[in-house]
């Protein structure tokens, strides 16, 4: 190795491409310069993003379901997205008579504002933190919970019934995820000793005989806050197996039944962001943030690492949905309240024990590695057979 | 920094007089989110910042949804969350009441000698904050959680009843 990997030219190629825009700057003004082009960046960056992850995931859809999905527009629907988003622009934009105007057009902007808000704290990469803040992840979710209000605006707004019974029960459903979402970061903060994403990632860094990296999806208590992380995040962002907000292919379509034209497209690029936003902070959380998984691998720059380890997590996303079918609004609460939350709590007590045996040395790791796994996943698999227990087998009777 | 502090305060306090004043009930508690986030905002300007995302996140994410849902289950229809306007006696006792209680804590504000203090304060990280709380203050933090938990368990009991838990219908 020639240079340590924080010097190299790729790692530092999107700062010295800033310095060479906002050089020539005094102080100030470089700075109001610098955070209009963070700005920038990030809305570029994942707008794209949006763009062709709807794309992708009508292509993944299609493949899982035997079709080829779009492939007119463009190369392999490639100019898709972008049709897509001319037929949005130029649709009527239909406000019931009804409606309470100005919350029904503040609706949308704040679900969209909130959403990108979050994108604020998270680590892109080595030297790409658009704001580094003390108590980062704080404001992470103090910024997602103000989604809740947000799709309530709409319900409420639209004066139909449907959409406020909608939105009713999608604020059931956010609030319940977002339980076991924070209760599934507070062993990551208990670990690391900070709120701070960047000091989070910091804290992963490093390999163990060089080959198995420190992040924390790789501990006991580590997976199983991975896990319910991931499935809070797939509710707190509407999407399936818990879109009954939504659930366009059987109810009309909740809290936004009364949209049209670009305010309903808006709805869906706060989904999609939410999404993009959830699964960074859950590689940031549980993955290691931008660090490579090897030490061989560390030539390549940290934000490709980075957006390797995102996209793997939104195409899982899309593999999900491909594959589940929906939860009963019952189920869906159950799962939130009854296993969820008493996991993440046992779950939290399994990291005290880990971080209160961390000079356990020689054969006694394993030990502590077969007490901690044992105490998340005994609790887990007790928990689960309770609550499935007379569910399953089904027997179906046909008509 | 100081019109900062006054753009904050005024666009807080606007919000807070138009949610006293509104007749739609919701807009109300929409306008009274926004003075909470004023409050939040506020905290920041201080450099608070731990103290700041915790207003946001409890006050915008929790209460506010807890007031929504009180509004929308008592109100029995659309009409009743426009509030009716109020008669002059009852704006007379609400004016009386609230100058007392302004005229008390003005006193209590007048009454602290408010010391000049060190031009720049210490910033509090998020760990020495937390250190705090589990060290010093942990008796409070300990009282606070189990007042919370009470409530939880009570707010359980109000909502479950007595209602007997009967086993899905075969399909």
């Amino acid at each position: 190795m020639s240079a340590p990997p924080a010097d190299s030219v790729l790692e530092r190629a999107p700062v010295l491409l800033r310095d060479w825009l906002t050089g020539f700057l005094p102080g100030r003004a470089r700075w109001a310069a610098n955070s209009l082009l963070d700005i920038v960046a990030i809305l570029a960056v994942f707008g794209l993003l949006f763009a062709f992850l709807t794309l992708a995931e009508r292509k993944i859809l299609g493949r899982a379901q035997n079709r080829p999905g779009p492939n007119r527009t463009g190369w392999f629907g490639l100019l898709q997205p972008f049709a897509d988003g001319i037929k949005m622009l130029t649709k009527e934009d239909i406000v019931p008579r009804a409606a309470d105007p100005v919350l029904h057009f503040l609706a949308p902007v704040a679900l969209l504002a909130f959403a990108i808000l979050t994108f604020a704290v998270i680590p892109y990469g080595r030297d790409l933190v658009p704001v580094d803040l003390d108590a980062a992840v704080l404001y992470f979710f103090a910024a997602s919970s103000g989604a809740e209000l947000a799709v309530f605006m709409a319900g409420w707004a639209s004066h139909n019934k449907y959409s406020l019974l909608a939105s009713m029960r999608a604020l059931a459903q956010l609030i319940s995820y977002e339980l076991p979402l924070i209760l599934s970061f507070v062993p990551v903060a208990m670990a690391a000793g900070t709120l701070s994403a960047s000091g989070i990632v910091a804290a992963q860094s490093g390999w163990k005989w060089n080959l198995v990296p420190h992040w924390l999806v790789f501990t006991p208590w580590g997976a199983a806050g991975f896990a319910i992380f991931m499935v809070s995040a797939l509710a707190e962002s509407n999407r399936s197996p818990f879109d009954l907000p939504e659930a366009e292919s059987e109810l009309i379509a909740g809290h936004l039944t009364e949209y049209s034209g670009f305010k309903y497209a808006l709805f869906f690029m706060a989904e999609y962001f939410a999404m993009c936003a959830l699964s960074g902070m859950a590689v940031t959380l549980f993955l290691g943030g931008w660090q490579a998984p090897l030490p061989a691998l560390e030539f390549i720059p940290s934000y490709a690492w980075f957006a390797a380890k995102l996209l793997a997590l939104l195409l899982g996303f899309i593999w999900v949905r491909a594959t589940l079918p929906r939860l009963r609004v019952d189920q869906l609460t159950r799962l939130a309240w009854k296993f969820l939350v008493p996991v993440a709590l046992v779950n939290l007590g399994t990291a005290a024990f880990w971080s209160l045996s961390f000079q356990w040395a020689g054969p006694l790791q394993l030990v502590r590695w077969g007490i901690a796994l044992a105490m998340v996943a005994v609790p887990t698999l007790l928990l689960g057979r309770g609550l499935s227990g007379g569910l399953g087998p089904r027997t179906y009777r046909y008509a | 920094m100081n019109a900062v502090l006054t753009l904050i305060a005024l666009a807080t306090i606007a919000a807070a007089a138009a949610a006293m004043a509104g007749r739609n009930l919701l807009r109300c508690v929409l306008l009274l989110a926004v003075s909470w986030a004023g409050v939040a905002g506020f905290f920041l300007w201080a450099g608070a910042e731990f103290v700041a995302f915790a207003q946001l996140l409890i006050y915008l994410g929790a209460i506010s949804m807890a007031v929504l849902f009180a509004v929308l289950l008592t109100g029995r229809s659309r009409e009743d969350l426009v509030a009716d306007r109020v008669p002059p006696r009852r704006a007379l006792y609400a004016v009386l009441a609230a100058a007392a209680v302004g005229a008390v804590l003005l006193a209590a504000v007048a009454a602290t000698p408010l010391a000049a203090g060190p031009t720049s304060v210490p910033a509090v990280g998020v760990r020495e904050l937390g250190l705090l709380l589990m060290g010093p203050h942990c008796a409070a933090l300990l009282i606070v959680g189990v007042l919370l938990t009470v409530a939880l368990i009570g707010a359980v009991v109000l909502a479950a009843g007595e209602r007997t838990e009967k086993p899905d219908p075969e399909p």
